[in-house]
Parts: structure tokens; C-alpha cells; sequence
């Protein structure tokens, strides 16, 4: 019976979160990830650089005792640095168990975008499409739904192809 | 759905209590082995603790595995009762390891979910068969019945006025028995008991069901109030209150029924009465106590040293290992807001005194709470190094050989994490150098070694590292088998005249590479080696095989802290802050121009005391900016590791610390490996420092 509680619950939470999109600003695009992904958003923090690593893991934070790494998604996608401010926040995901902190420009709002507004990204020879999971319509605008999966976990093949 | 967890958490407390009772007994064979005798001591232990687990398995339904208990409880007690003097002890302890190998195995099952439905005819067959062997032996060195009796009540060990009290009943008992109603009844007896359970031992009811089903092996004729004492709720409340009473009627006498019930677990009183058998059902009002000896006889509750037991054993309570790294991470927040709080910038130019007072107070107890809260995931290897001793046992008897173990530092301390992920290697280890390693003992002595072959096991603190050493006695690795074996299996990482002997040895912790010709039970299939260091290297650890033809081979583990703690000076260069183990560190100290030595290629060098050392500019292997360039502004600290020696350039030394050890983020770790990082701790205030491994950075350097 409780068994039976816990899965509607699951199934509840599933629910609430489908089709939810956190979104955030770089420069002038506009930017989704899927809200499961997301455990907190917290403002900039001291950072501690960590050696040896690419420009755009700019180090490490103590997030109330757990370590976690934090990379400026504007490096990331190869866009100019712009300082902090006080509207930079820290965008904590945790995907596969691998926690990370995602810098951005300004989160924006919890929006809801429907499957059926989602298109996928057009074949294009450069650039992130890679990690552009696809392209949802909200009105007139459109956000760029995030591939956190190979946003962590492809790094090293797209350091590789840089060298 | 209430009951269901009911079952759950009783099913939890039965696989601990079950688990940890085998592991005492082991411990207790083990060591009455060495001594090859088994105390009298030994044999009430082994014989309570297997009583214990009948009981419980069998309040579980676990039939199986109190059926051995039950076996092995039935010999332990002809062993106590009858103190038999020809007793082989090593067939003994083949057999009560076997039960407890069989019980251990199903309680894997029952964790795994399974039920317990083990083979146990076999078993229970060849403790019949042991018995009826010791039986015939001893025949007749059968002691009579009433030293028999004063031996049960010694051997028990219960205090003084206890056995006086029982000696002097039992005859009196006899005494007023009428000869003829004890002849009619068959020597039965009636006996009152009512007993009371330890307050807040919970479920008194089924405790009390357990003690009749305890009761009914040795006879049907019992009685009990309250009468139902399973399905009536408010059976507990009326035990709670008026204890838990039971008429009975055994052909057994009061020594041996008070015995009986004396082994009810969480038991605090027993107040058992004799009664006179008057041939009707037994009284169930009042009974007519007026008949029986003169007074009653009361025993106190529970003799001392049982209690003194369990008060040890309830000492130690098993916690959920989330919980502690949750206690770890809310107390390292603590730390932080405490200093935010008294260091706040609010404060700036006030004159508090009592606040400070009173901040300084906060700052003792939340160091000490920090402290404690780190101490207590470390556990010594000594468990885990007891262990062993069975393996070597086990085996040395199946393969004929003799082997010793000697174990040196199990009080070493070790992360509870790294514990678990060491023990199984270990035990491959242990059992590779037994089976491998150590030779026959007609070879041994052929080659002019000890008959006796020994295996050390050794554990000490290096650092920042724990090193964990095998070491045999026995016939070392044959080099040239072993490159002949990797050149068949295409596994070799140099070329053949490049490789060193160290190359060698290590080829053999390769998967697939075993140079046993024959697979044994054991070993030999070479899958142990490889398994060993794909476990070590998981926490970050490393193996390595040295080896000398003939006379034996070391295999060092060397694990990180991984959680260790450990005593790190910190140190800041620029912004960034590092922390180095203070253990590597030498000494420190601002170096003067004239010392320094700079070589053509721009190596920068200085002389010390007459010696000449490399100096490791720390900004500038990890580019870090604002830093302090001018090394006599600075501070060099020299540190040390394997006889390697450098200077570390910093900027200034910031103090000395007790830190945890984090590892770094997995992201981190999967991006590059950082060469010199051991991992990062989290300072005082909050802020994160990098943990600097000596034998990385001065492993880079050359």
C-alpha cells in the first residue's frame, strides 16, 4: 500500500515538473533547462581555481559542505567574459549524480513549453548545437533547451577537437 | 502496511543481532584454537550465543538456521555439562565454523531478501555424528548428577550468594518431595515461574511466547497467564504490570528449570516456584504456596556479569552512514556560521566583552563537536585484519600447509569507506600468499626455512597515506615465468630488456595473468590480482609487488585519505590557499639571497645545511596570479617523501589545521587528472583549500 503512495507520488512530482523549463540569459539568447535537472540557484559565490583546467570550469565552491564544481556557460559556448554582477547567479544541476554549478548572465523565469512546441535545432556546421537539445517556441520568442547530459559529460571530446 | 514494517524493522534487528553474534563467536573459536583447548568460559559463550540465535531465528521462522543452532547449542551443552576430557579440538572448530559458514550464508539470503532454504540435513548430521562419537569416547568419565549441577551453577558464573542460594535449595527440594507422588508422576515436578521482562524491552508478549516455545521442548504440560498471550493486544500491558507466569510440569530439577529460564533474554526477574504435585490440572488461582518449602525461593534479577555484558553491548549502536556524512557536512556549516557570526563586520569598532565571552565559548564547543563528528567515521583496521586470521586458518588446514599470521598496527585508523572497499583485496591478498607464496612444508625445510610459514599483515600511517603490507615468507615470483606468461597473453607494456624488476612483479597485477599452473579452490584462475587493483584504485590507492626469488613477496597497498583526516599546514599563495600534510613537512623558513643557486637551464636550487635542494615555485606550476614573486618575501617549506626532498615556494604560512579530506569533485577528476592534488578541505571560514599531494608534485618533477 505504500508502496503504491510512494510511486503516485513520484508520479506527481513527474508530473509537476513536465514540460517546465528553467531559463536564464547569455548575452542576448535566451536559455532552457528541464527543471529536474535543477536543485538551486544560488548568487555568485568565492570561487577557489583549480589548476590545470580548461578556462571555463573556473573552479570549485563549498556549497554548505559539498564541493562542487562551477562553469561559466558564457566560456563555454565561447562567448566573451563579462564580469559578475549581482544579478550573475549559479545555476546548480545535478544530472547522473554529478552535481555542477552553471554561471549565467540572469535567470529569468519557470516557464512551461509543451513537447509540441519544441522543434529540433536546424543542421548548422558550427557552433553548440551539440549541446542544444532542441528549440522551443514561447510566443514570439524562442529559448534554447539545454543537453545537460552532454553538457557534462562531452567536455572532453570537444577539448580534444579545440587542441 | 503497519505491519509490514513491523516485520521489516524486526527483520533488521535480527540480521545485526544474528551478524554480530557470529562474528563474537568466531572470534571466540579463533582464539580458543590458538590455545587448542576450549575454556569452560568459551564453551558458556558459545553455547548462549548459539541459544540466542536459535531463539531468534526461530521467532523469525527461520527453521534452517535454528535447527544448526539448535544442533550446535546441543553439543556445546553435553560439552558443558559433561566436561568430557578427550574432545578433538580442531575437528570441533572445523565444525562450528561450518555451522556458523551455513548460518553467515543465510543471512546473506534473508539480507538479500531470500529466504533461508539452505541444505541443512548434511550438516546436521555430521553434529549428530561428532556427538554420538564424543559421547562414546567419554563414556565413562560421566561425572554424576549432583557435580553436575554445582558445575552449571559455577560455570555460569553467578555471583556467590546466587549459587549458595541454589545449592541449598536443591536438597531441601528433595527433601520435601513425597517419595511416592515423585515415583507416580515419573519424577515430575510442578513448578510456578513468573517473570518479569527488562522495562522498555518492547514486545513482551512474543518474548514470552518465545520462552513457552522454548519450554515445550522439554515438556507439554505448561500453563501460562495471560492466557493468550499472541493475538490479545492487551497481553503485554498485564506481563508489563503483573509479569508473565507459567505452570509447568518437568521431570527436571529446580537447578536445571531455573537454569532454563535464567537464559531468557532481557529477563530481570524470576521468581520460580516448586509446587507439590497433587495429581489434578495444575492451579491456575492461588497457588498453595503454603505447601512447598518453607519460603519461596526468590533469585534476584540477572547475576552481574551478564548484566555487565549487555551494558557493553548497548554501548555501541549502528548508525546509518548517510546520517554521518549529513552530521559532517551540517557541523562544517556550523563552523562556518560561527565564524560569521563572531567575526561579523557589524562589530567592527564596538567594545563587546561579554559578546566575546561568550563567542569564545561558541568557538570551543563548535571545535570540539567538529572534532568529534571527524572521529567517529574512523574505525582501526582491526576487524578486518581479525578476519584474516580465519582465511589462513581455512586455508593452510585445506592445502596442508602451516602458516601463521602475524598482524602488526590493526589500530590503525581507517575512513569506515575505505574499510570496506580494502577488506575484500585483503583477503585476496592474504589468500595468494598462503596459497601461492608459501611453500609445503617438506619444501620449507628442504630449502632450510621454518617448517612454519608466515604471513605478515601490517598497517601503518605514511603521510598522507595509509600503507597496508603483505608480506610471505615463501617462494617469491618467478620472473621468468612471468614475462613468458605476458608474452602468451600479448600483455607486456615495454620492451622485454627495458623492463625493470619492478616492472615485472607489477605485470602480474594484469587480469588474466596468473603463473599457477593448476586452478585451486583458492586461486590461480588470475582474476584476483587485477580485481585487487581495479578496488584499490576506485578509492584512489595504488598497488605494488616487490619480490625476492625464494625468499618471499611484499605487496603494498597504499590507500589515500580519500576522508582520512589529517594535520595539514596551510598555506596561501596569491588568493589561493593550499594545505600541505604536515607529516611531509620538515621545516620552513624565509630564505636569504646568498643561499640561493640558480642552474643555466634556470632551475632554481638552495643550499641548506650543505645540502642542495630543488625549490618548487608553487605560483608558478599552478599559475597563480598576484602572487609573491620575490623569494626572500616569501616562506620556503621543505618537504619530504620517499628520501625525496623539495622547497615549496609560498607566500606566507596561514596556520596549522585538523582537516578533512574531500575529494574533488568527480567532474574535476573525469576532466583532467591534476597532477599534486590529493583533494581540497574546506577551511575555518568557509573557504575551500587544495589539498597537495608531496609524492605527486615530486613525482612530476622528475
Amino acid at each position: 500500500m505504500s508502496d503504491l503512495l510512494v510511486a503516485d507520488m513520484d508520479e506527481i512530482i513527474e508530473d509537476t515538473q513536465k514540460d517546465k523549463y528553467l531559463t536564464f540569459t547569455l548575452g542576448n539568447e535566451s536559455y532552457g533547462v528541464e527543471i529536474k535537472f535543477v536543485t538551486e540557484i544560488i548568487g555568485v559565490q568565492p570561487i577557489t581555481e583549480v589548476p590545470e583546467m580548461p578556462e571555463y570550469i573556473k573552479g570549485i565552491i563549498n556549497l554548505r559542505g559539498k564541493i562542487i564544481p562551477v562553469m561559466d556557460v558564457r566560456l563555454r559556448f565561447h562567448k566573451a567574459f563579462q564580469e559578475y554582477n549581482d544579478r550573475t547567479c549559479i545555476v546548480v544541476i545535478d544530472v547522473k549524480d554529478t552535481s555542477i554549478g552553471l554561471i549565467v548572465d540572469r535567470v529569468t523565469e519557470v516557464l512551461s513549453i509543451p513537447d509540441t512546441e519544441i522543434v529540433t535545432p536546424p543542421e548548422m556546421s558550427k557552433g553548440n548545437r551539440e549541446y542544444i537539445k532542441g528549440v522551443g517556441k514561447v510566443g514570439q520568442e524562442v529559448k534554447l533547451i539545454l543537453d545537460c547530459d552532454k553538457l557534462l559529460n562531452e567536455q572532453e571530446a570537444e577539448e580534444i577537437n579545440h587542441r | 502496511m503497519s505491519n509490514q514494517e513491523y516485520t521489516d524493522t524486526m527483520l533488521e534487528v535480527y540480521i545485526f543481532e544474528a551478524s554480530q553474534l557470529i562474528e563474537q563467536l568466531e572470534v571466540v573459536i579463533m582464539e580458543n584454537e590458538k590455545s587448542s583447548c576450549y575454556t569452560s568460559e568459551a564453551i558458556n559463550e558459545i553455547f548462549r550465543i548459539m541459544h540466542t540465535i536459535k531463539g531468534s531465528s526461530s521467532m523469525m521462522f527461520f527453521t534452517n538456521i535454528s535447527s544448526v543452532a539448535h544442533k550446535l547449542e546441543d553439543l556445546f551443552f553435553y560439552l558443558r555439562e559433561q566436561k568430557p576430557e578427550h574432545v578433538d579440538c580442531s575437528s570441533l572448530s572445523d565444525l562450528v565454523f561450518e555451522g556458523v559458514d551455513f548460518i553467515k550464508v543465510e543471512i546473506e539470503k534473508i539480507k538479500a531478501g531470500d529466504r533461508p532454504d539452505g541444505e541443512v540435513d548434511s550438516l546436521l548430521d555430521k553434529i549428530n555424528d561428532f556427538l554420538a562419537q564424543l559421547k562414546q569416547i567419554n563414556e565413562n568419565s560421566v561425572p554424576t548428577a549432583p557435580s553436575m549441577i554445582n558445575a552449571t551453577v559455577s560455570g555460569n558464573s553467578k555471583t556467590e550468594t546466587v549459587s549458595k542460594t541454589e545449592t541449598v535449595s536443591t536438597p531441601s527440594q528433595q527433601f520435601y518431595i513425597p517419595p511416592d507422588q515423585a515415583s507416580l508422576a515419573g519424577q515430575q515436578k510442578v513448578f510456578k515461574a513468573t517473570v518479569f521482562f527488562d522495562e522498555g524491552c518492547e514486545m513482551e508478549n512474543i518474548r514470552a511466547y518465545t520462552m513457552i516455545h522454548h519450554l515445550k521442548e522439554l515438556t507439554h504440560d505448561i500453563i501460562h497467564l495471560p492466557a493468550d498471550i499472541i493475538n490479545d493486544e492487551q497481553s503485554i500491558q498485564v506481563i508489563r504490570e503483573q509479569g508473565f507466569t507459567i505452570y509447568t510440569r518437568v521431570s527436571k530439577t529446580y537447578a536445571e528449570i531455573h537454569e532454563h529460564f535464567m537464559q531468557t533474554i532481557f529477563l530481570k526477574d524470576l521468581q520460580l516456584i516448586e509446587l507439590p504435585d497433587n495429581g489434578d490440572v495444575f492451579p491456575v488461582e492461588t497457588p498453595q504456596t503454603v505447601l512447598v518449602a518453607e519460603s519461596p525461593v526468590i533469585v534476584p534479577a540477572l547475576p552481574d556479569k551478564k548484566g555487565e555484558k549487555e551494558a557493553v553491548g548497548q554501548s555501541i549502536i549502528s548508525v546509518n552512514v548517510q546520517k554521518l556524512d549529513k552530521l559532517m557536512d551540517l557541523v562544517g556549516e556550523m563552523v562556518i556560521a560561527e565564524a560569521m557570526v563572531s567575526q561579523n563586520p557589524d562589530l567592527d569598532g564596538l567594545t563587546l566583552v561579554n559578546f566575546h565571552k561568550a563567542a569564545r565559548q561558541l568557538h570551543k564547543i563548535t571545535t570540539e563537536i567538529q572534532d568529534i563528528v571527524m572521529s567517529i567515521r574512523m574505525v582501526p583496521l582491526a576487524n578486518t585484519f581479525q578476519k584474516m586470521h580465519r582465511i589462513v586458518r581455512d586455508m593452510s588446514k585445506k592445502l596442508n600447509k602451516e602458516v601463521e599470521l602475524k598482524i602488526n598496527g590493526e589500530q590503525t585508523e581507517v575512513d569506515k569507506n575505505i574499510i570496506e572497499h580494502i577488506s575484500d583485496p585483503l583477503m585476496h591478498l592474504v589468500r595468494n600468499a598462503v596459497d601461492h607464496g608459501i611453500e609445503s612444508a617438506v619444501e620449507r625445510i628442504d630449502k632450510g626455512k621454518p617448517a612454519k610459514g608466515t604471513v605478515f599483515l601490517e598497517a601503518q600511517n605514511a603521510g598522507s597515506d595509509v600503507l597496508v603490507t603483505i608480506k610471505d615468507d615463501g617462494k617469491g615470483l618467478n620472473k621468468a615465468k612471468i614475462l613468458e606468461k605476458a608474452r602468451k597473453n600479448n600483455q607486456l607494456t615495454r620492451p622485454e630488456a627495458e623492463m625493470t624488476d619492478r616492472d615485472i612483479y607489477n605485470l602480474i597485477l594484469l587480469p588474466g595473468l596468473s603463473t599457477k599452473d593448476q586452478v585451486t579452490e583458492f586461486s590461480g584462475r588470475g582474476v584476483g590480482m587485477d580485481v585487487v587493483t581495479k578496488n584499490i584504485e576506485t578509492v584512489g590507492g595504488s598497488v605494488s609487488v616487490m619480490s625476492a626469488e625464494g625468499s618471499g613477496t611484499t605487496i603494498t597497498l597504499k590507500i589515500p585519505l580519500t576522508l582520512a583526516i589529517i594535520d595539514g599546514m596551510n598555506v596561501r599563495v596569491g588568493t589561493a590557499r593550499y594545505t600541505i600534510p604536515t607529516t611531509a613537512i620538515m621545516e620552513s623558513f624565509r630564505p636569504s639571497v646568498g643561499e640561493l643557486i640558480t642552474d643555466p637551464n634556470g632551475n632554481e636550487m638552495i643550499m641548506v645545511r650543505g645540502q642542495c635542494y630543488p625549490i618548487l615555485r608553487l605560483h608558478e606550476h599552478y599559475h597563480v596570479e598576484n602572487a609573491e614573486t620575490d623569494i626572500t618575501q616569501g616562506i620556503l617549506i621543505m618537504v619530504s617523501q620517499d628520501e625525496k626532498y623539495v622547497c615549496i615556494f609560498a607566500d606566507e604560512l596561514l596556520g596549522q589545521q585538523q582537516v578533512v579530506v574531500k575529494a574533488l569533485p568527480n567532474y574535476i577528476k573525469k576532466t583532467k587528472k591534476i597532477g599534486g592534488l590529493a583533494g581540497c578541505t574546506l577551511l575555518g571560514d568557509g573557504s575551500i583549500s587544495l589539498i597537495l599531494d608531496i609524492a605527486g608534485l615530486l613525482h612530476r618533477r622528475t
